[in-house]
């Protein structure tokens, strides 16, 4: 069906306000682009939840990532996005600056093959992810013990979607009348980990895809179920996604980590929401081996309202900061820097519509 | 993060495919989607192929929601 059909029959459908939220990064980066909010009819609010991994890791456990990469003879590893995160203690880029050796990978396979030319180095991966991101690195994790390597460590900050959800909805600060759900994570984690939300708060969800289209379908398919009482996982995105999701991926993830308590920029600690690694492979663990401890959390930049953002209570716009001090040159906070935070997509694609 | 960029398989060795991205290869591990065959597509995250894509699936939803659009009409 052509966008403008779906945007037809979103207008037939649609009776009275309605705030719907994603959970996703890159379905943020994709509505602002796009400019759906600006097409779709007044009453209609896209909000964004905390789905941007960046975002969400709190400055403390950056910092303790920092804090390895300065030792002696240490290789830190990390993903493109968490290079220019600012926090009290300065970013990776500036540590990097600074002379430290951090190297920003594509796959997390790359990790192996730094680790085997730099035997004389201990190699550390500082990994965050969601459920999409963790089964790559858990399968790195259980070649690289295949191999046999022993320079090769692994910081884990991942966090899982779900448990973050329903901290959202028991906080009750926002209120929320569809999820729009992640595409990619639930290619892993399929329907069934969801299922909570229908059931114990009656709050439609539709798994969407990323293009334009999809998410106007998902919109479309989250207003029918309101329209007809109705509270469900549906699926848009048939295409990637099975209910069951990828059995596979999910057997290694279950084999490498376990769940584990983990504090989230701007929704605190959440119980069992974190990864860390199995007893089984301790001796890649990097929190086990290097014997570090829970840090101590970091306090936000003065002003900076990421907090409220990842939380859906104020958009972009509505932070002193915005458009001002904190810009994507100069950020102060991480949705700012992340190609993929609210603050940044709003930022770059002027997307300033009210609805 | 979560992006997942979709590609062709054309060769498999080893669990490592190589997969055409609009002309552009790459070498891919398939670890987490063992099932999958040259001629596929797939979408890749991270240097791994996380599912298959089922182009048949996304017609079926589109011919529902052309249905669903249409009885709305008449409505």
């Amino acid at each position: 069906m052509e966008e403008r059909n779906l945007i037809e029959a979103i207008k037939a459908l649609h009776d009275g306000p309605i705030r719907l939220m994603e959970v996703c990064g890159t379905h943020t980066v994709s509505i602002s682009r796009a400019g759906i909010r600006g097409v779709l009819p007044k009453g209609i609010e896209l909000l964004s939840g905390p789905g941007c991994p960046v975002c969400v890791t709190p400055q403390e456990e950056i910092k303790q990532a920092m804090d390895l990469a300065r030792e002696k003879e240490t290789v830190l590893l990390t993903f493109g996005d968490l290079m220019r995160v600012p926090t009290r203690y300065g970013s990776f880029e500036t540590l990097k600056a600074e002379g430290s050796d951090i190297r920003v990978i594509f796959s997390p396979f790359d990790a192996i093959r730094i680790a085997e030319e730099n035997p004389g180095k201990r190699v550390v991966f500082f990994s965050v992810g969601f459920e999409t991101t963790a089964p790559a690195v858990a399968a790195t994790i259980v070649e690289a013990k295949k191999w046999g390597l022993k320079n090769l460590f692994f910081l884990s900050a991942h966090k899982l979607i779900p448990p973050a959800l329903r901290t959202l909805l028991e906080g009750r600060r926002v209120l929320i009348d569809g999820f729009i759900l992640p595409g990619h994570v639930s290619v892993i984690i399929g329907r069934k980990p969801y299922e909570f939300i229908p059931r114990d708060f009656g709050i439609p969800c539709v798994i969407t895809g990323f293009e334009p289209q999809d998410i106007l379908e998902g919109i479309l398919m989250l207003l029918k179920q309101k329209r007809e009482k109705r509270a469900e996982v549906q699926i848009q995105y048939k295409r990637a996604v099975r209910p069951e999701g990828n059995p596979r991926a999910r057997a290694l993830m279950e084999e490498v980590f376990e769940e584990r308590d983990s504090r989230w920029r701007g929704l605190g600690l959440i119980p069992l929401s974190g990864l860390g690694l199995r007893e089984n492979f301790k001796e890649m663990d990097a929190q086990r081996v290097f014997d570090l401890k829970d840090p101590e959390p970091i306090p936000d930049p003065p002003n900076c309202k990421c907090a409220e953002i990842l939380q859906g209570l104020l958009k972009p716009p509505e932070c002193p900061l915005f458009g001002k001090t904190c810009t994507p040159q100069h950020p102060v906070g991480p949705c700012m820097v992340s190609s993929e935070g609210s603050c940044s997509a709003y930022y770059r694609y002027g997307d300033f519509h009210a609805g | 993060m979560c992006l997942g960029i979709p590609g062709k398989v054309l060769s498999i060795k080893d669990e490592m495919a190589e997969v055409d991205f609009g002309g552009v290869k790459r070498t891919v591990s398939l670890l987490l989607c063992p099932e999958v065959k040259v001629g596929d597509y797939v979408l890749v995250h991270v240097g791994f192929a996380i599912t298959k894509l089922e182009e048949e699936e996304a017609k079926e939803t589109l011919k529902l929601l052309e249905e669903y659009l249409g009885r709305e009409e008449l409505d």
